[in-house]
Order: C-alpha cells, then structure tokens, then sequence
C-alpha cells in the first residue's frame, strides 16, 4: 500500500513532507545534545585539573604551537562557512555547486587533520607526551626517562628541573590535550567520511530543493565538530 | 521563510549570502581576538574573557550556520539544556574536588618522595 | 501486499530469520529485544543462582575466590545492560509505543534496527569477556583496580560503551516519535502514562548515557595507554571516575524503574476498570524524577572521598526523590481504590510490586541519610536494597507487562491460572531471599565477598534456598509463557478492557499497525468499551470504522 498514493520522497510512515523534515532535524539536534554530553566527560576532567593546577596548565601551554592552533581555527570556520553555504545552494537546487562546496569542506578537512597530525609528530619527537607514555620526558622519577628522547629534546634541561610533582600534572596536562584533541580528531574523520558520502548522494542526484535533509543534518554535524573546536582552542592553546 | 528574494520552493530557511559572508569575517575577527588577548596578561580575567568570546562564536555558528534564528524554538531549547547539563556537572564536580584536594596532597607528597629517598 | 486479510498479520506476512534480524519493524524490533532480554535473565539469573549456592554456608562450597569476583560481576554487568536496561524501554516500548500513538512505526525505523544490531553486537563482545579471562571488576568498574587486573577489561568495557549507544538511539528515537508523531487529537495531557514514563526514560538515556560512553572510553585509553588522568599513581584525580561514572548510573537506575512504574499505571487503571487517578500528577512526577535523578549521583561516592559539603547537598536532593515516588504509588492505590479489579496475572504483579518498591523505596532513605550510610555502605543492606528496586520493582513489572501485553504480542491468551500461581512464588521467593539480607547487611556483612563470618549462616542459608524457589518459578513463569504460543486461546483484540489505542487494532496487529490514524480519545475512561462474553473480550461501545470487529464482520459477508 505505500507506494501507490505516496510521494516516494516520503517514508511510509510520515504523514508529510513537512512532518518528515521537522523529525529528521529534531532527531539531529537530539543526537547533537548528545554529542555535547559525550565530551562533556572530558570537559570535566580539563576542569578539575586546571581549577587544582591553574600553574601547571599556564606552564604547560607553551609547549602548543598557538599559530598552528589558530590556523587550524581558520580552517575549520572555512570549513564550517563552506558546509552552510552548501545548505543554501541545495536549497536553491544549484547541485554543482553542492558538490564544489561540500569538496572544499572536505579539503579543509583533510588540512585541518595534516596539521593535527604536524602537532602530533612534533610532541612525541619532543617527549611532549602524559607520563605513562615510554616516550615522555614528564615522569616523576628523572632516571626513568628514556635516555634518547632526553638527549634529543630541546626541552628537557627546563623540564628535569621542574619539581617533581609539577613535572606529573604536565603528564596530566598533556593526557587531557590528547584525549580531547584525539576525540575531536575522530569526530573530524567521521565528518569527512559524511560529507564524501552526501558528495556522492549529490552527484548521484538524490538531492532536491524539496529534499536535501541529508545535507543539512551532515552540515549540523560538521558545525557542532566546529563548535567544539572554538572552545577546545582557548581552552588548550591560550592559557597565558 | 522570510529574509530571502530567492526562490525556494521547499521547507527550511535559505540563508541570504551576505549573511553568511558576514557571519564567516566575524567569526574570523573573533578569532583574532582571542590570540591577542590571550597572549596579552588581562590580571586574572584571561579564562573568563576567552570564554566570552568563544561563546559569542558559538552563538554565531550556532544561530546563523545551524539556522537556530530561523528554526522551530524547541530545537534551540534542547541545545540550551545540553548546555544547562554539562554546567550543571562540572559545577558540582569542580566544587568537590578543589574541597578534597587537601586528602589527597599528604598522599601524593608521600607519593612523590619515595623514589628520592629510596 | 493487502491488509485486509485479517489472518494476515506482522508475525506470518513476511518468513524467514532474515526478515526478522533485518526488518524495520518496530514491532518484530520489540520481540527480539524481548526474547533476547529472556535469554540473558536466564544466564544472568543462572550466575545469581551459583553465587547463592557458594553463600550456602562460609567457606567454600563451588568455586574458587577468584571465580566468585567474576561470577558477580558478570552477574551485575549481564542483568543490567543485557536485561534491565532494554527490557521495559526497547522491548515493549518498541512494541507498544508507536501503536498507542496510532502511528505506523518510530520515527527512525533504521536507527531503530541500528540499535538492536549494536544491542547485539555489545552482547556479543561482553560474552566474549566471559569466554576470555572473565570480568573481575564488578559491574562499576572503579579505577584504579579496573585499569591493572588482568581480566578481559577492555573487551567488556567495549560491550557495555556499545550497549550505551543502543540505549541512547532507542531513546533519541522514542523522543522524535513521541514529539512529532502523536496523532491529531492527542495532545501531551491525553497521552497514555507509559508514553510520559517511557518520555522520561528517553530523555535520561540521551542526557546521561554519552557520559557513560566517555567515561568508558577515558577507561579504555587510560588502560592501554597509561594516560593517567583517571590512575592516581600517575598524578590523576582519585574521585573523577566515579563522579563520571555515577552521572550515568545513578539516572540509569531510573532509566530501569521509570518505564516499570509507566506500565504499572497502565495495568493499574485497565484492572481496575477505572480512571486513573490523578493523572496529571503521575505525569509530572515521572518528568520530574527524571530531573531530580541527574542531581542525586554524589549519594555513592558518601565514602568514597567526596568532601562533605557536596555530600550534604547530594544527600538533601536524594531525599526529595521519595516524593514523586511516593505520588505515583497513593495514586495507584487510590486508582484501585473501588475500582473492579480484575485480578490477572499482570494485576498481581502489579500488586506485588507496591509491596516490593515500597519497601525498596523506603531502604533506600536509610542509604541516602549520610550518617546511616556510613554503617550501611558496601553490605548486603544495599544488595537487597537495590535488588527490591531493580528486580522486585522493574523486573517485576516486566513480566506483568508481558503478561498484560502477550495476547496483543501473540494472539493468544496464556494460562491464567498457572500464570498467577508462578508470579505469586516468584514474589514469594523473591521476599525470603532478600529481606533477611537486610539483617545480614544491618549486622555488617559486606557485600561482594566471597566468605563469610559463621553468624550470618542462618540467614545466608534462607536466602539461598528463597533464590532456588525464584529460580524455578521464573522458569515456569516462562514455561508457561511459552506454552500458550503453542495451545494457548486465541485472544480478542482488547482482552482486558484497556483504552489505548493499542487495544484498538487486531491481535496480532496487523504489519502496518493502523490503515489510517485511529481516532483518539481519553486513554482511561472505561466507559468507552464494555464487556462482551461472545468475544470474550470488550468491545467499543460506539464502534469506529477502523475497528478490528467492524471489518472482521464485513469480510465474513463477503
Ligand atoms: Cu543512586
């Protein structure tokens, strides 16, 4: 019985087009929520070590490269700018320019992962890693260090003296930079797995000016990944 | 569906181009903002200000980009009570662990000065 | 495909394992979760029987120290996320949820597979744990012991993440349905009281589950990477998991009993064959567990180091639970209060059940009280506590809800008789089992050990022999279940007399529910329907077009 007198746009069980696009978005911004509580865990646990060790994080914050934070932060709003973009042209049914646009989202992307990936490669280079990690020059006990990376880092002289308890919650600093930023990595690959997905739609031709929620719910999903990143910026590169 | 001369035959608000050109400049203002007053020494408002501005950007992605202005209300509020929840957690947390942290600073002094002595 | 066909319903019109584990249906979703929910109470159950059997007398009796830490907390992690967790919401809320809203299916019918494909897959990867070094932790699993045993840690904290996310789609899926998917007519204040229950639940799910999820995974990375924020020994907080952890699980638990206290104001009104009292108040009251549930977390770290400023405040708020709780349960008795009770095995569940959370309510002030709590922590003060709570009251309501439900699941009545007389041992069982661990916990017997001091003998003795009496009528509480699929009656469409609109279509429904939206009208006013002994089950007193018996009448004239 569902295809005969149905639009074949709308789901079986939707009564109307209007009634399918107001549930789909309600369901994104309710997954969104739930995105915000997933880092949310992580938030608290910043919260707790900068509100005990507010030192130790101003320490710690030289050792990230604010340009490339900031750079990045640029990035992403291109990126974010661009997605917004794409929802305006699909509405207005220019799917050329869908593609172009949701291509340029995804470059960014990818750019914004190359960078993370520079930051990355320095820190475990330096020994700029939490305390557990072999690679780390911030352990508690200086003799545990491992004698290659202390010889090879530029910031061990500083850090050997620091005392040893600030040296242990730079480790704590530098685990919270990890996780967050690698969790919010994993959201940026999920997204740019997304947006490859709604440029093939696209190209395909699934996309209308009546029927373009796809795209939209991707670009809400893309924003709040954006989101997340103006604060995580202040909050990891900015503690002076 | 008003603000826009485009022509738009489906549901959701277009968002006028010069719209999200401005929105795009502002939020890269913002972010120049933010480096510079945070390499600038603001006597004990560093954390409050950085904030301020990072959820003014917030506010401007969260209202232009995810069409929030534009949207039915109630998809604003559930944002608002992620925002409320996640405030409401680290209020709590925060205000307990700094009235622990004297516990536990005997036990990691303690900690700390084993592997010297030994 | 053609509905008219009356013998042509959601069970026969599509064969084969693959249109089950594929299918998009909400219905053929709830019955999977409902059979796979069984089967896990059954392993589940079968661990709780074989630490009873240890506890039969101090020293040891069937296994080694190490077996029993594992034995309870597999105990623990299988009842709480194979079976509490998805019971009520994801088992029978699929079912019934999108009916009584007269709607074709949930919102998101593939997020809704999605879920109960990862519901099986997070089973999969916690039997995996089991088969591989077992699960020593308890079902909280604390830093920092979580983070050196050497048992299948990561494996299982895998299952129980994934199992999170199950429990979160469900829930995101419940709320779109019930926002944009009521039917006209139906405005908040006319929605039958399991959809404001299940609402509540749904909300708790989304709001607390990902902070489960996190925690999980900081476990996770802390375990395989040392990362330190989690371990004292490298420098982190020694209080942060648990806050973590207990900002979901403590909502959890309402997660657990506010869609069991939903069906009991169902089964409440429908036997009684009366309003439901105060209506309005059992709604709020469900909205606002929900929110007091997320500000009560701190009542499990009293001891754990938490400061005693927050503990007092934790404590205060915990206190306040009781009163919404206590308004659901004055308005079911008085709901009774001259109603006709029709006293089936759902009614007697339900019954049961105000014994059991009334007693499980009412300990669970003693542990929110902070001086109390001190004595009372980590005994078997709270095992039997939390036990009154989860099985005596949700698992309890559980099974009158499936009773309750069966003859719209199946379309066909089960044995009465046996039924009735295998819950009221349960319940039985159930009280010899646990109130004399309440003395046991009073005396100061702590929880999760594997021995005990030769004082407690006596009572660990009725205890264990209470679990076998639980055990066996379980299993012929489903025997008997099982039975009726096979030689049971064939049920009308509205067996009990209920209101809601899921009594309205044929049973078993039909694979798209509804032709075209039922028409709406006060879910508990019993005068809209009336006994009919021909069909042995109740009528419409002024029949709709859309009703089951209208068109079964014009076929047959055909
Ligand atoms: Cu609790």
């Amino acid at each position: 019985m569902s295809s005969d007198h149905h639009d074949p746009l709308l789901a079986h069980h939707f009564d109307d087009m209007e009634q399918q696009f107001d549930t789909n978005k309600f369901g994104m911004w309710v997954f969104l929520l739930t995105e915000i509580l997933f880092f949310s865990g992580l938030f608290v646990a910043y919260a707790v070590y900068r509100s005990n060790h507010s030192d130790v994080f101003e320490y710690a914050s030289q050792y990230l490269n604010t340009n490339l934070g900031a750079l990045n932060t640029i990035v992403l709003l291109l990126s974010s700018f661009t997605a917004a973009w794409a929802v305006r042209a699909a509405q207005l049914g220019q799917n050329g320019l869908v593609t172009k646009l949701l291509g340029v989202t995804v470059l960014c992307a990818f750019g914004f992962m190359a960078i993370k990936a520079e930051e990355y490669s320095h820190k475990y280079h330096e020994g700029l890693l939490w305390g557990g990690a072999e690679h780390s020059i911030f352990k508690v006990d200086t003799n545990t260090v491992d004698p290659a990376v202390a010889e090879h880092s530029e910031y061990w002289s500083e850090v050997k003296e620091l005392p040893p308890e600030f040296r242990r919650q730079i480790g704590i600093f530098f685990g919270i930079y990890f996780c967050l930023t690698g969790l919010h990595g994993i959201h940026v690959i999920i997204g740019i797995i997304v947006i490859l997905w709604l440029m093939r739609r696209n190209v395909r031709g699934d996309f209308s000016p009546q029927k373009y929620d796809a795209i939209d719910l991707g670009a809400l999903y893309w924003h709040l990944v954006d989101l997340i990143w103006i604060y995580l910026f202040p909050l990891l590169y900015l503690i002076s | 569906m008003s603000n826009t001369h485009d022509e738009h035959s489906g549901p959701g608000h277009v968002l006028p181009m010069k719209m999200l050109v401005g929105t795009f400049v502002a939020l890269l203002a913002l972010t120049v903002l933010t480096v510079i007053t945070g390499k600038m020494s603001l006597y004990g408002f560093d954390l409050s200000i950085a904030m301020l501005i990072a959820t003014v950007k917030a506010t401007l992605v969260a209202m232009i980009f995810m069409h929030l202005k534009w949207d039915r209300p109630f998809n604003g509020y559930i944002f608002l009570v992620a925002v409320l929840f996640v405030g409401m957690f680290l209020a709590y947390v925060v205000a307990d662990t700094k009235e622990y942290q004297p516990d536990i600073k005997g036990w990691t002094d303690q900690q700390i000065s084993k592997p010297a002595s030994e | 495909m053609t509905t008219t066909d009356p013998s042509v319903n959601y069970l026969n019109h599509e064969k084969g394992l693959r249109s089950w584990l594929m299918t998009l249906d909400h219905k053929r979703l709830g019955l999977m979760y409902m059979w796979s929910t069984f089967v896990a109470m059954l392993l589940g159950g079968s661990f709780a029987l074989a630490l009873r059997l240890e506890l039969f007398a101090p020293g040891q009796q069937i296994m080694s120290k190490d077996f029993y830490n594992h034995m309870f907390t597999l105990h623990g992690a299988v009842m709480i996320f194979l079976v509490i967790i998805p019971s009520i919401p994801a088992a029978l809320g699929n079912f019934v949820l999108p009916i009584m809203l007269g709607a074709k299916d949930v919102a998101f019918p593939k997020l809704n597979r999605f879920s109960y494909h990862l519901y099986l897959t997070g089973a999969v990867f916690l039997i995996a744990a089991i088969l591989t070094g077992g699960l020593d932790t308890g079902w909280t699993f604390y830093t920092p012991y979580s983070t050196s045993t050497d048992t299948s840690v990561i494996i299982a904290v895998m299952g129980a993440f994934i199992l999170g996310f199950s429990s979160i789609f469900t829930g995101l899926n419940f709320i779109a349905t019930i926002h944009k998917m009521r039917p006209p007519g139906m405005t908040w204040f006319r929605m039958p009281l399991l959809l404001w229950a299940l609402y509540a639940t749904s909300v708790i799910q989304i709001l607390a589950t990902p902070v489960l999820g996190i925690a999980l995974l900081m476990l996770i990375v802390e375990r395989v990477l040392g990362v330190g924020i989690l371990d004292p020994a490298l420098g982190g907080d020694p209080v942060l998991f648990q806050h973590l952890f207990w900002f979901y699980s403590h909502p959890a638990v309402y997660v657990m009993i506010l869609p069991a206290m939903g069906v009991l104001s169902e089964m409440f009104a429908v036997y009684s064959r009366k309003q439901i009292f105060g209506y309005r108040y059992i709604a709020y009251s469900s909205i606002s567990i929900a929110i007091v549930s997320f500000i009560v977390w701190g009542h499990h770290l009293y001891v754990s180091g938490q400061s005693t400023m927050v503990s007092v405040i934790f404590s205060a708020i915990t206190f306040t639970v009781a009163i919404p709780s206590a308004i659901k349960v004055f308005n079911w008795i008085a709901t009774m209060y001259k109603g006709s009770i029709n006293l089936t095995t759902g009614m007697i569940s339900a019954l049961a059940v105000i014994w059991l959370f009334g007693i499980g309510g009412l300990t669970g002030l003693w542990m929110a009280n902070l001086s109390t709590d001190m004595h009372l922590h980590d005994t078997y003060f709270v095992v039997s506590h939390f036990h009154f709570v989860m099985v005596g009251s949700a698992l309890f309501s559980y099974l009158g809800a499936v009773h309750h439900w069966w003859p719209k699941m199946f379309g066909v009545m089960y044995d009465e008789g046996k039924g009735r007389l295998w819950t009221i041992m349960t319940f039985i069982g159930f009280n010899i089992t646990f109130l004399p661990q309440f003395l046991l916990g009073t005396r100061g017997m702590p929880r999760r050990y594997f021995d005990y001091a030769p004082q407690f003998e006596f009572l660990n003795k009725v205890s264990t022999i209470g679990s076998m009496i639980v055990g066996l009528s379980i299993v012929m509480v489903f025997w008997n279940l099982l039975r009726s699929l096979k030689n049971g009656k064939k049920a009308p469409a509205n067996p009990w007399g209920g209101v809601t609109l899921e009594w309205q279509c044929a049973s078993p429904p039909s694979p798209h529910n509804f032709e075209d939206a039922p028409t709406v009208g006060d879910p508990y006013d019993m005068s809209q329907n009336r006994f009919v002994s021909d069909e042995e089950g109740y009528v419409p007193v002024t029949p709709s077009e859309n009703d089951p018996y209208v068109y079964q009448v014009k076929v047959e004239e055909a």
